[in-house]
């Protein structure tokens, strides 16, 4: 039971992480129908971004409260940028052209922002130093769980509900829905589309720098290729969940979790991803628009 | 016009007639010399990729032997006698390998260097065996070639491909005293390699059980979930196979969750970034690695004369070339002659001081001493140990 409980729980940290970086994943996709293969990329800039910060940060002698928030906040800050620059390059030229081509300038960037973290930084694997405080009450379940874990399952749980509200109860909110149920339409009402979905762009680089900060504090090592792998994983709970809904996102990363540490668990790790993938195609197969997914008429 | 034509005549009449005068030379002398030692010269052959994209690694056992013989030589040669070198390319291809060793056994040599690839030289040693004659390799790593027991003529100055493996099962066993180890691999080649070597070694011993025996994805973001199922597994050491990256995520899940089992890895993972990154983790983390040999003052020697000789760093394999020559040319003499069974007495008996230390080989014929070490982290650096 207590194997079962760890593995539990294990699944449940793995299903957060995911989760993080997959609610910018269906966010987009959910405004513009666009999946943004580059995502995963600004993860990775934001753990590197922190790490750079935080060194610096600790060099001046400052306290670790104020490097993890100076850190997170300057993460977010420049993958922001990053994000909306990429959005004006890349996606908002291709807007109007055929659904293949902004998928393709996805994949550019993403191999972009690879190779130019590679050149201007390093191609070896760095040291991230847990930015995280301990939480003393835990200290006796250290063997079950870490500070660091219940960070993440917090942080994901909040970001969840905080982003269901903002779609749900705001005014940007309203215009997001808007422009994601008829762009041309929402246009024509006045709402800013173009505003619209640099703001999704925002919020959705500023999770994948949350994200990154916390993951990359969690495991303690970073490279250049992070994004890349967990970007991978996190798109296919996004399609499990699935994409284009908050709350799909989260319970296709946590299911994709639970199955992939059950797999470990039970079974062996060297199948662990040939389940989580049969289980994918199983659920698409019974469930072709995922968990949470609205089955919705094509658009002609 | 005609005066350049005229010239360059007589300059090529007169080259002609130089080189002629200096081929006399360069012919009486050594005969003159064998004359008056009053013998016929051992002749050792050295096999191997000598052309081709795998020259680099087969050109170096060359020039080591080269360096060896003409020490030996210039102090008077074996017993009285001078050694010569034949060389045969079989471009590290197997079909080639066995026409050089018929070559070289028709051309009288009466021991080998080489061949340089594991595929060319278990294709040699049977025209070899049938020849009577002792072979020493510096670079075919290949295990049956000496574990099968099917060439008693055959020798080798480097560790074989499941030597890692068995350092790192016979410290955990030995040392450490475990007697249930959890073998984990990150499913690559060498990684996968080395955990099944080390795998077939714990079965093979008394009373040691391989609690788990599980591969796990490079790359992912957590490895919390086959942590769990060491410890659940009760294993009393970790034996990975593969890199640092996934070694230091691994070590730091299971020192965070208050595991303090002995962690025991590869080549692999001894390398700094391991210790930078896994940090105070790192602490206690046993890795193999190859013996340094860099201070012994033989090598420093070798290496030194190979740039005075050639004027550039040694290539691949060099050392482990030097060894072998050292090693072949000592057993001649200690045996007295290049006598099959002497010589294969002498190999395992006599032991010669060389830049890879004081080897002789086992009944098998590996080196003894030669290969890897087992390594601790301590206070933030790989410490070699006893």
């Amino acid at each position: 039971m207590e194997y079962f409980l760890e593995l539990f729980l294990g699944g449940l940290t793995r299903g957060s992480i995911y989760a993080l970086i997959a609610l910018g994943y269906t966010m987009v996709y959910g405004i513009i129908e666009l999946i943004n293969f580059a995502h995963g990329e600004i993860y990775m800039i934001g753990a590197f971004t922190a790490l750079i910060v935080a060194s610096v940060l600790n060099i001046m002698g400052f306290g670790p409260i104020t490097i993890l928030i100076l850190a997170m906040v300057l993460a977010v800050v420049y993958s922001c940028a990053y994000g909306f620059t990429m959005e004006k390059i890349a996606y908002k030229p291709l807007r109007h052209s055929t659904r293949l081509a902004p998928l393709i300038s996805a994949i550019g960037m993403s191999i972009f922002f690879q190779n130019y973290v590679l050149l201007a930084q390093t191609s070896d694997f760095l040291p991230f130093p847990s930015l995280l405080p301990e939480l003393e009450f835990l200290e006796p379940y250290a063997f079950i769980i870490r500070s660091s874990e219940v960070f993440i399952i917090l942080t994901t749980l909040v970001v969840m509900v905080l982003l269901t509200l903002l779609i749900k109860f705001t005014r940007i909110g309203k215009a997001m829905r808007a422009t994601a149920q008829d762009r041309t339409m929402a246009m024509l009402v006045g709402v800013d589309v173009n505003r619209v979905i640099s703001t999704t762009f925002i919020i959705g680089s500023s999770m994948a720098a949350i994200g990154g900060v916390l993951i990359a504090s969690h495991i303690g090592q970073i490279n250049f290729y992070i994004g890349f792998i967990a970007g991978i994983k996190a798109f296919t709970a996004a399609v499990l969940g699935g994409i284009g809904s908050i709350p799909g996102a989260v319970l296709g990363s946590l299911v994709l979790g639970w199955t992939e540490s059950f797999a470990t668990g039970y079974i062996s790790s060297d199948y662990e991803d040939v389940f989580a993938f049969g289980f994918l195609v199983l659920i698409l197969i019974f469930r072709p628009a995922g968990l949470l997914g609205k089955t919705t008429t094509q658009k002609v | 016009m005609m005066g350049r034509v005229n010239v360059s005549k007589s300059l090529k009449k007169w080259y002609l007639v130089t080189a002629t005068a200096i081929a006399a030379v360069l012919l009486t002398l050594p005969a003159a010399s064998f004359a008056a030692k009053n013998a016929k010269p051992i002749k050792i052959g050295v096999p191997g990729a000598h052309t081709g994209d795998l020259a680099s690694y087969g050109l170096p056992t060359v020039k080591a032997t080269e360096l060896v013989i003409k020490a030996k030589n210039e102090a008077g040669g074996i017993n009285g006698q001078m050694i010569q070198l034949l060389t045969e390319d079989d471009a590290c291809k197997p079909e080639m390998a066995v026409n050089a060793a018929t070559k070289l056994v028709t051309s009288g040599a009466q021991a080998i260097i080489g061949h340089i690839c594991s595929g060319a030289t278990n294709a040699a040693l049977g025209v070899y065996k049938d020849a009577k004659l002792v072979v020493i390799s510096p670079s075919a790593t290949n295990p049956p070639l000496t574990q099968s027991g099917d060439n008693p003529n055959f020798f080798r100055t480097i560790a074989s491909d499941d030597a890692q493996a068995r350092l790192q099962v016979d410290f955990a066993l030995d040392k450490l005293g475990v007697k249930k180890v959890a073998v984990i691999h990150d499913k690559g080649d060498y990684g996968k390699g080395l955990a099944e070597f080390a795998k077939t070694f714990l079965e093979a011993s008394p009373g040691v059980t391989v609690t788990i025996f599980e591969g796990v994805t490079p790359g992912a973001v957590d490895y919390s979930a086959v942590v769990q199922k060491i410890k659940q597994s009760k294993a009393e050491a970790v034996i990975f196979g593969g890199y640092h990256p996934e070694a230091s995520k691994i070590v730091t899940q299971m020192r965070r969750r208050g595991m303090k089992i002995p962690f025991i890895s590869d080549d692999g993972v001894k390398d700094d970034t391991f210790i930078k990154v896994a940090g105070k983790y790192a602490e206690g983390v046993y890795a193999t690695g190859p013996k340094d040999t860099s201070t012994n003052p033989l090598t420093i020697k070798a290496i030194a004369d190979h740039k005075q000789f050639y004027g550039e760093d040694p290539g691949a394999f060099f050392l482990n070339a030097y060894a072998a020559a050292q090693a072949m040319v000592n057993a001649i003499e200690k045996a007295g002659s290049t006598d099959y069974d002497k010589l294969i007495h002498a190999l395992r008996n006599e032991a010669v001081e060389t830049p890879l230390g004081n080897i002789k080989f086992d009944e098998k014929g590996d080196a003894i001493g030669i290969g890897f070490s087992i390594y601790q982290v301590q206070k933030g650096v790989y410490v070699e140990m006893e």
